[in-house]
């Protein structure tokens, strides 16, 4: 995007540039923890390795989402999409709750 | 982002590179050095002598132990590998009756330093020692430490989206690797500069930053634990068994033959080394000896421990095997922390880790160099290109300098000085801060060329000032076959010379012509 010309005014740039950034590290966290949560409850492993498998896997989650914040076309629909998706997986987390609790 | 799924990666790839790329640099220079951390406790504490056998030191150990703290509620003793020239002591006193607990383990009078060789107490002067680099790579200073680790931690995530979007920015990444234009326009040897560094050892950088996260993954991300566990002691129950404290049975007994057992665990292992032992309840007909095994034996970080009789010196029970997440994740830390390299892969991670440094620092002028040409007015910047600019020189000849600092302070401070250690490590930053100063005052080109001059001096000088003020010098330790020790001496000259090129480089930059005509065979830059 750099040296580009981009049409939109200087106010509206900043405002993509911080939805996206705010999208990236928030977004970006509570859906890498979302995520290792929701497959330290359902891997069908012990409940140690699902933990430990969940956990090791969320940073990766967290760059790709920080990404695809900074690849979508617009703003809001890495916020609409990653809203869904965090909700899905916290449904998910709350369906295996019910049905088994904490050690 | 308006633009190609590149062009978006790209401006990602330059912005967090550029807002997190100061810290990183500082945290890419301190863990480099962090591989050689014995080395560098080794050179600090010059009152200290050679490594010697783990055995050797086990038997001074329990015989210092046995005479200081026999009743002791347990006593755990971290004995050196060949690496390192102390065993280092502490003990618990038996609680005395009325008391809760058997005071904490921080106290220094529960606390002692023995000569590998000798088993004699040895006092070294007051450092952190190479504990100092390693600290500061991932938890900073002067912040409260969970702070730190979270700042740290924010770097570290935003390197991983660095490393991934400047991949994706880079088409021609197999290209790229065979591709160096010293003489082209600035831009674009810094460029390849940059693109060399990154894509020689974008292995290493990838694995070095994702299990970087994984050593803090506790701390950075808990959820996993949390979801499966009611409280988070369960899950380090399950994580790091432990045995159940025995209590004192009040029958005296002496403790088994401890160089005996050591060697017990190692033929249990293989060979591998013993690293860390407890005893808890010695000279008791209860006492249990716990050995753990060398972090650096295998790739996995963590080698298990075993238990044995206190009296009789059998083997009583191993940790657990672990299941194929665990073992993963303690081979992510084991990579990241690199005790296991043999010599000759410790210096492949040492110049790997370089190559980041370089990265980083090359990223960090490629950001000035490319914008330069494009200001309004290249000879007055605004006031955001001045502090890029003058933070860079500060920081990449700045850190070296403050590191360099700290040895310097090692040895120059008076050794019966009050807050000693905390000195050392405040020369660090000051040096540092006054590097960044010194690049404020001064025009561009000159700010890099005097403190990367400072910076290479300030490295280069100190095998002379360790032989001026200490009995260790290069001769000394070339007649006593110190190899690891004449090692640290060469390489300080080495990386001072390496400075000192970049400065003379500095004074012969010419900043960038006026673009020429395009070349027919040039391609567009990346």
């Amino acid at each position: 995007m750099s040296g580009r010309a981009v049409r939109a005014p200087a106010w509206r740039r900043g405002a993509d540039v911080a939805a996206r950034t705010v999208a990236a590290i928030g977004l970006g966290y509570l859906l890498a923890a979302l995520a290792a949560a929701a497959l330290a409850r359902w891997l069908p492993v012990p409940r140690l390795e699902a933990t430990m498998t969940g956990s090791l896997i969320s940073f990766a989650v967290f760059a790709a989402v920080a990404m695809w914040a900074f690849a979508a076309r617009e703003a809001w629909r890495v916020w609409a999409y990653g809203c869904l998706v965090a909700s899905g997986l916290a449904v998910l987390i709350w369906l295996s709750l019910l049905m088994e609790p904490r050690l | 982002m308006k633009g190609s799924f590149r062009q978006s990666m790209a401006w990602l790839h330059t912005w967090s590179g550029l807002v997190f790329g100061w810290v990183l640099f500082a945290m890419f220079m301190t863990g480099t050095a962090s591989y050689f951390r014995p080395e560098i406790t080794r050179w600090m504490e010059p009152e200290t002598g050679r490594p010697a056998s783990y055995a050797q030191a086990a038997q001074g150990a329990v015989a210092y132990l046995t005479k200081t703290a026999p009743d002791a509620k347990s006593w755990s003793i971290t004995l050196p590998d060949e690496r390192q020239a102390t065993a280092r002591l502490f003990w618990r006193p038996a609680p005395t009756p009325g008391e809760e607990a058997p005071r904490g383990r921080g106290r220094s009078e529960n606390r002692a330093i023995l000569d590998a060789a000798t088993g004699q107490p040895v006092s070294p002067r007051d450092t952190r020692g190479g504990e100092f680099f390693y600290r500061v790579h991932f938890q900073m200073h002067y912040l409260p430490v969970l702070q730190g680790r979270w700042v740290a931690g924010l770097c570290a995530m935003f390197m991983l989206v660095a490393i991934a979007s400047g991949v994706v920015t880079h088409k021609r990444i197999f290209k790229d690797f065979f591709t160096f234009r010293p003489r082209k326009a600035a831009q674009r040897s810094w460029l390849d500069a940059h693109n060399l560094t990154a894509v020689l050892a974008l292995p290493f950088h990838l694995m070095i930053t994702y299990t970087g996260l994984v050593t803090l993954m506790g701390l950075y991300m808990p959820w996993g634990v949390a979801a499966n566990y009611k409280a988070p002691e369960t899950y380090f129950e399950a994580m790091f068994p432990r045995a159940e404290e025995v209590e004192r049975s009040g029958v005296a007994a002496p403790l088994a033959d401890l160089p005996k057992v050591l060697a017990t665990a190692s033929a249990h292992w293989g060979g591998g080394r013993p690293w860390i032992v407890n005893v808890s309840n010695p000279g008791d007909a209860s006492a249990v000896i716990e050995v753990t095994r060398h972090s650096g034996d295998q790739l996995a970080y963590s080698g298990g421990t075993l238990t044995f009789n206190g009296v009789t010196g059998q083997l009583m029970t191993a940790s657990p095997q672990p299941g194929p997440a665990v073992l993963t994740n303690r081979v992510m830390y084991g990579l990241h922390m690199g005790r296991f390299a043999d010599p000759i892969l410790r210096w492949v991670y040492f110049l790997c880790s370089l190559a980041g440094c370089a990265m980083v620092a090359t990223g960090l002028v490629l950001w000035t160099v490319k914008r330069r040409s494009q200001l309004p007015d290249p000879e007055r910047p605004h006031f955001g290109f001045r502090l890029v600019e003058r933070l860079n020189i500060g920081t990449i000849a700045g850190v070296p300098a403050g590191m360099a600092a700290m040895l310097w302070a090692n040895r120059l401070l008076p050794v019966g000085m009050a807050g000693r250690a905390e000195w050392e490590v405040h020369a660090f930053f000051i040096a540092w801060g006054a590097m960044i100063a010194w690049a404020c005052a001064r025009p561009t080109r000159r700010a890099w060329v005097e403190t990367l001059s400072a910076s290479a001096f300030l490295v280069a000088a100190l095998p002379l000032v360790s032989a001026a003020t200490t009995s260790r010098n290069l001769v000394s330790h070339l007649m006593t076959s110190d190899w690891a020790m004449v090692a640290f001496d060469l390489t300080l000259l080495a990386l001072g010379g390496a400075l000192a090129f970049c400065a003379l480089k500095a004074g012969a930059y010419r900043t960038a012509p006026k673009p020429r005509r395009r070349n027919r065979t040039e391609e567009a830059p990346a």
